[in-house]
């Protein structure tokens, strides 16, 4: 039986209390939410907090708020509320197929929002146990000194593997970061940082207490993952997408987003601009396909070939511009997936 | 380095199975290792204990979870369901009648945990299509009947809840 | 609930005449056993809890290969919570499954093999205090060179990785040849020939390998746990602890599956077993399921050569088959898959003249064994494979090309394997109906397919592994007063419903139900031998013998009944938990009255049944791997959907028609099917036990690429296509109530038939297993470009083959000797088992 390490355990019941654990504590202690990624990487021996500060007993992080005038999760809402809510569509739909995409049925009634933005990067030679890291000598992410997936490399490439994260960059989320010094509230896409060891710029001290997403009336939007089988699978790559087209169905405003193909999620900039005033016929779609696919490097780290990864990334970016503009790709969507979403 | 054993200091109360139960145990263990370990129900099996495999599913407040990732810290107050509290009166529930009859269960490991996580499923949905079955369950693997007939027992299960139901009315 | 009429599986065929009889065999129900699994109540080896309990962790190399220098265990010895530490020197005896390859230590002496081979044990009063104190071991390795593939093992005569084997680093070769090949292929129209991979895959059962032993109160050894195989842990046990045999109980735990995975005496088993003899606590190990996967024993990775000559109407002349097989570590059963490999080509299609050349190299790797299939899946693989090449050449329509090759029913085979019943062709013929194949072959819109693929399977290997003229199987029945009939027997549950078996069979004889009966198995005190879980051998073994405890049973009391009740014992019935004259049924006593009135005549009632194989007519040497009493047949059919831009692979159906002889409990002959299909398409598609070499220049490091259930991938319940399963039911003299095997068959033509799919829905061939989308694309840009459409080996190395045993088939009056050996025309007894010392 795989087991925890030692730790000591805290359970604030307010937000300001936690802030206060954390700020005495700093990186000693890690937040625990549903505990789906650290609990495993604690007992590989990846990360070995000296205390667990669960995040499950303060109220205010179960809320979700949704207004006319936009939204507000708390960081503790589980993925299944999310994919369960049938709130969740046109602007806000990827959010809902992202979070219902996330691992298996029994993990998304534990895992939340706030951790799945925060998860751990993940490599091929970092997610194994501690005697499996022993016999390549470990690597450097993790006490070691070599980078097995680019050893000239001085930098980690571990890979962001976290579905909600592209998708709620797609609809331009902001997260509200709370320590005890004070708040302050970013945009999602300035929170990652494209390094697999220093992913995400909060800080140790700081809890995600939120995620606020605007109004998106007039958009649309949608969420293509890759892995190789119906469930469990973490992402290998994927594609979230968000326009608003005008009446003539000309885009007025466009998102694309690239996830697992970097440290971060990646903005395909210009390949969402390459889309304004256009209509989305073949050709536009296909440039920004092929726009998209070009700011995708995916490495040898995760499951599946990285060529044929890149491949996909055009291809999904095509199926998901065709789906924003009213082609019925059910069965495409069904054939990766395994699964509808109604 | 203090000998494990003398950790055993945490405590807490919670209703498993319906019945109050008070139990002590180390802090590091998970809800599955104090089932297992303090509290005698082996009924929930491990293939993993990281999360991949779903053997390890009970309900907590009503909703599968997984018990390998689950702080026994964090259960104080909660409910939980296991297999061994499946059975109503004496007798076996719906599912574990149709899960016996119609070969659901080869070699009966990942069984316990797909009967809860499917409990949970008709208790939510009382008529669950094939879909609908098919997606409930697939958080836990099973590498012995090819899930086909997990499903028709599931769906048998329900048709004979909705039958008790309607004749209870 | 007995689903009587059960829309998903058809059965074909007529059983016995007088059907009316059969109460329990062939009626659907619920197994024996089926009320712990579903109540959770079946106490697999790590349910089990005993005061003083003590627990185990094994220290494993880190390294693929190293000799030991030193090992210094003091500090963990000192760690508060730590009973003992034990290392190689205290269990240094060598054993392994088979006879001829005994080359495992429970705990490495002086020679690490691979990332995961074990070299301590650490046993302390809790699990994570053992894990702990792992750290606090210091080992002095050398570091040797990594063979990390058989073309390396080939290429590096040292260091050799055992001392033992053909030469450097080959295990083991083979050659043998049944019939002038040359001259076959001279005759032939057509000679193909082709080069196929397989990937080496794994068994994967959820539960994770565990044991518990104790030192029983007298002083003596039980061990429980998760195997395949108690009697042959019994005899690993006995060797290594030098204890006599008689002194050792193992109780082999109901298994959360097997595959064939918990088929070998394993370390971690005799750890703990010396660990409690030692502490006189009971002592447990579950092994982590990264540990399960450096137990491996799973598929070998094989690298097959097929050079098969036709004539233009299909009819084979000639086939020569070469193997580059990839053993790992250890020998385990790998000198029987060697053999296995070759085997059984020629039990599906007349093969008039055949050439077998195998080759087995060991490498740093887990040690690969037997999974369901044994050996056979691959070269399947490639036969059914170059069979649809074959047909598409000819122009003739693959179904209709089988079906004019199906090898015929109690034939002797070129390798002198002897058929029983062969329902192949109606397999094959069911499959292309309810599939509707004339209608889809070649017909569906691009990007889907459909393809067909046949296979046949060992109803139980005719030989043991270790010489012995005994039998294979034993069951003792105890009938009680009260009516009740025990059953012990050595078979061991592993989720293929053995218990259902035995309990079925005996009920159908005695007329009782199956749960009057009640079980004793897979225990080595307290039931007969049984060899084992593997080779599809239980139905057919253990329930021979059952039934001829239980006729026996019914002999005894039909004597007494018939004397009491003046009627001739000829006349009586057993059913419904009744005696009764047959011509009058009112006439007659319950079963309880029945035992008691037998019990008054005769004294206590006890039976025994056994069964032995027939000999077979294989007498060359080798020709004891493949001979079975009957052989089941599958055929079927794949449809598939293939994204011709990514390759990406969506299966929706699959049709498969099984030759089963009998369905003893068609419940469970279907789960079996279904269980088999399931596998069958995660080997096709996804399943992979994949290695990782480090950059040479920068480490040896060689190290299993991701041994989590999360990265091995197994089709999830969303990944599972719908599966029309139709049975075959001509019972087979060989089987009890004609049954024949459904364990591992059904697995064989999946992988094979979504490779013809995949060709018949893009057109491009993948001849390596398994078939990934990446491969896919590969193969459509190959296409795209103008060349060969394929993916898959292009070259097979030049290895130097001894020179081949030269065996007559049958049709040239051969007598199953090789020509140039001596005639074994009765097997020698074997020599004493040799112990080879490193
Ligand atoms: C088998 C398996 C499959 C998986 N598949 C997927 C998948 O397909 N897609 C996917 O995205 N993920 C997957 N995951 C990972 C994980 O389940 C999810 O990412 C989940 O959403 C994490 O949320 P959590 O609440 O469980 O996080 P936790 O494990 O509790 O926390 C994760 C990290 O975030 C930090 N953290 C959590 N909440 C906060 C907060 N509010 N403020 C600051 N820091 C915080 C923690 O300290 C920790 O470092 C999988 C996990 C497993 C075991
Ligand atoms: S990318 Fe390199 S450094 Fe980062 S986890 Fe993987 S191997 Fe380690
Ligand atoms: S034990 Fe595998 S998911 Fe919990
Ligand atoms: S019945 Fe064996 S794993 Fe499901």
């Amino acid at each position: 039986m795989m087991r925890l390490p030692l730790f000591e355990f805290r359970a604030p019941r307010t937000l300001e209390e936690a802030a206060r654990i954390l700020d005495a504590e700093r990186a000693n202690a890690m937040p625990l939410a549903g505990g789906t990624d650290l609990l495993p990487n604690m007992k590989r021996r990846q990360q070995v907090p000296r205390m667990l500060m669960s995040l499950r007993h303060i109220e205010i992080l179960n809320r979700v708020a949704l207004h006319d005038s936009g939204s507000r999760l708390g960081a503790c809402v589980t993925l299944s509320e999310i994919a369960a809510d049938r709130r969740f569509r046109n602007g806000l739909t990827a959010l809902a197929q992202a979070a219902s995409l996330v691992a298996t049925p029994q993990i998304r009634n534990m895992a939340t929002l706030g951790g799945n933005i925060c998860l751990d990067t993940r490599c091929n030679y970092y997610d194994q146990s501690y005697e499996w890291r022993k016999s390549i000598n470990f690597c450097l992410k993790k006490d070691g000194t070599t980078c097995w997936v680019a050893p000239s490399s001085r930098k980690c490439v571990a890979v962001s593997s976290t579905d909600t994260g592209p998708a709620l960059m797609a609809l331009g989320a902001r997260v509200r970061l709370v320590s005890r010094s004070g708040e302050r509230e970013v945009l999602l896409s300035d929170l990652y940082n494209n390094d697999g060891i220093d992913f995400i710029k909060r800080r140790p001290d700081e809890i995600l207490a939120e995620v606020s997403l605007d109004n998106l009336h007039g958009w649309k939007s949608t969420y293509w993952k890759l892995r190789r089988r119906g469930s469990f699978d973490f992402p290998v790559l994927s594609v979230a997408a968000a326009v608003s087209l005008s009446g003539n169905n000309t885009v007025e405003d466009a998102r694309i987003v690239v996830g697992s193909a970097a440290c971060r999620p990646l903005a395909a900039m210009e390949a969402a601009k390459s889309l304004l005033g256009r209509p989305l016929n073949q050709q536009a779609i296909e440039e920004a396909a092929a726009l998209a696919a070009r700011i995708a490097k995916p490495l040898d780290n995760t499951d599946f070939d990285m060529t044929w990864r890149k491949r996909v990334t055009a291809e999904f970016v095509t199926y998901a511009l065709r789906e924003l503009r009213g082609d019925d790709v059910r069965a495409e969507r069904e054939s990766f997936t395994r699964c509808a979403f109604e | 380095m203090l000998p494990i054993e003398s950790q055993k200091t945490s405590q807490i109360r919670f209703m498993l199975n319906g019945e109050e139960t008070d139990v002590s145990f180390a802090p590091y263990k998970t809800l599955l290792e104090i089932l297992r370990e303090d509290l005698g129900h082996t009924g929930t099996k491990h293939g993993c204990e990281l999360g991949e495999c779903g053997a390890c599913a009970v309900l907590l407040d009503g909703k599968p979870v997984l018990s390998c990732l689950v702080l026994a810290l964090e259960c104080g107050g909660k409910q939980v369901l296991t297999v061994e509290g499946l059975g109503e009166d004496g007798g076996l529930h719906p599912l574990q009648d149709a899960f016996a009859d119609l070969g659901a269960a080869q070699c009966g490991y990942c069984t316990p945990a797909i009967l809860v996580t499917a409990k949970a499923l008709l208790d939510q949905n009382p008529h669950p299509t094939r879909d609908q079955i098919r997606e409930a369950i697939s958080g836990n693997l099973c590498r012995c009947t090819g899930y086909l007939q997990i499903f028709e027992a599931v769906e048998a299960a329900m048709l004979k809840i909705a039958g008790q139901k309607t004749s209870a009315t | 609930m007995p689903n009587e009429r059960d829309p998903r599986v058809t059965r074909v065929g007529s059983l016995k005449a007088n059907e009316n009889d059969l109460r329990v065999i062939g009626v659907p129900r619920r197994r024996v056993d089926a009320r712990a699994k579903v109540t959770g109540q079946t106490r697999f080896a790590d349910d089990i809890f005993l005061p003083r309990m003590a627990f185990c962790k094994l220290l494993r190399s880190p390294h693929p290969h190293a000799r030991i220098r030193r090992i210094d265990t003091s500090r963990a010895v000192a760690h508060p919570g730590v009973y003992l530490v034990l290392t190689g020197k205290d269990v240094p005896i060598q054993y392994g499954i088979l006879p001829v390859s005994q080359d495992e230590q429970a705990l490495c002496v002086d020679h690490v093999r691979h990332v995961g081979d074990p070299v301590a044990a650490v046993i302390a009063r809790e699990e994570l205090t053992a894990f702990e104190a792992l750290d606090l071991i210091d080992v002095d390795y050398e570091i040797l060179t990594t063979i990390s593939n058989p073309e390396e093992a080939l290429a590096t005569s040292a260091p050799r990785i055992h001392e033992y084997g053909e030469e450097g680093n080959i295990h083991k070769l083979v050659a043998l040849e049944f019939g002038n090949v040359e001259e076959g292929f001279a005759e032939a129209d057509e000679i193909f020939e082709d080069t196929f991979f397989f990937q080496g895959n794994t068994h994967l059962p959820i539960e994770q390998h565990a044991s518990v032993a104790i030192k029983d109160p007298d002083g003596k050894l039980t061990i429980w746990s998760s195997t395949q195989t108690p009697h042959y842990l019994h005899r690993a046990l006995a060797k290594v602890l030098e204890m006599p045999a008689a002194h050792i109980r193992v109780i082999a735990t109901p298994n959360g599956g097997g595959f064939g995975g918990k088929s070998d005496p394993f370390n971690h088993e005799i750890v703990v077993a010396k660990a409690a003899l030692m502490l006189d606590r009971p002592v447990k190990i579950c092994l982590t399921r990264e540990e399960v996967f450096y137990c491996h024993r799973g598929r070998h990775p094989i690298l097959m050569k097929f050079k098969t000559g036709v004539k233009k109407d299909g009819a084979i002349t000639g086939m020569h088959l070469q193997t580059l097989i990839d053993g790992g570590a250890y020998g385990s059963y790998g000198v029987a898959s060697t053999f296995y490999a070759g085997a059984l080509q020629t039990t599906t299609y007349h093969v008039p003249r055949y050439r077998y050349q195998g080759c087995r190299t060991f490498t740093n790797k887990p040690p690969c064994g037997p999974k369901r299939g044994h050996g056979t899946p691959q070269p399947r693989f490639g036969q059914e494979v170059q069979l649809d090449k074959i047909a598409e050449r000819l122009k003739i329509d693959p179904a209709n090309l089988r079906l004019h090759i199906v090898e015929s029913p109690n034939a002797v085979t070129a390798n002198f394997f002897r058929l029983g019943t062969v329902n192949l062709s109606e397999c094959i013929r069911r499959v292309v109906e309810v599939s509707g194949w004339k209608d889809k072959f070649r017909k569906l819109p691009e990007g889907r397919g459909v393809g067909l693929a046949c296979s046949a399977y060992l109803t139980g290997a005719g030989l043991p592994i270790y010489w012995n003229k005994m039998p294979h199987s034993g069951v003792q029945l105890k009938f009680d007063r009260c009516g009740g009939v025990s059953i012990f027997c050595g078979a061991t549950e592993i989720g293929q419903g053995s218990d259902d078996v035995l309990a079925g069979i005996v009920a159908q004889v005695l007329g009782i139900d199956p749960f009057d009966i009640r079980l004793f198995t897979g225990d080595t005190d307290l039931g007969p031998v049984d060899l084992g879980s593997y080779s599809s051998r239980v139905t057919l073994m253990a329930g021979n013998a059952a039934l001829q405890a239980a006729e026996r049973g019914k002999a005894i009391i039909a004597e007494g009944v018939a004397e009491k009740l003046e009627v001739p014992k000829e006349r009586l019935s057993f059913a419904d938990k009744r005696v009764f004259d047959s011509v009058a049924p009112e006439k007659g006593v319950s079963f309880e009255e029945a035992v008691c009135i037998a019990e008054a005549r005769f004294g206590t009632i006890g039976t025994v049944g056994s069964y032995t194989p027939p000999k077979s007519p294989a007498l060359y040497k080798g020709g004891g791997v493949g001979p079975s009493p009957t052989y089941s047949y599958s055929a079927a059919v794949v449809e598939v959907e293939v994204n011709p831009v990514t390759g990406w692979v969506t299966v929706p159906r699959i049709w498969i028609a099984h030759d089963i002889g009998c369905a003893l409990n068609p419940t469970l002959a279907r789960g079996q099917v279904e269980g088999s299909v399931y596998m069958g398409l995660g080997e096709a598609l996804m399943e992979e036990q994949e290695f990782r070499r480090l950059p040479k220049k920068l480490s040896h490091a060689l190290v299993h690429k991701f041994p989590s259930i999360l990265e091995y991938k197994s089709p999830t319940s969303l990944d599972m296509p719908e599966v029309i399963t139709e049975l075959i039911e001509e019972p087979d003299p060989q089987g009890p109530f004609g049954a024949k095997e459904v364990g591992q068959g059904p697995l064989l033509p999946i992988m094979p038939a979504v490779a013809n799919a995949v060709y018949d829905a893009v057109g491009v061939r993948i001849d390596e297993i398994p078939i990934t989308p990446e491969k896919i694309m590969k193969a459509l840009a190959e296409k795209k470009a103008g060349r060969e459409p394929r993916f898959g080996p292009s070259h097979f190395p030049r290895i130097n083959w001894p020179e081949a045993l030269r065996v007559p088939p049958p049709w040239e009056g051969g007598d199953g000797n090789a020509v140039n050996d001596v005639p074994r025309r009765t097997r020698r007894v074997s020599k004493k088992e040799k112990v080879l010392t490193s």
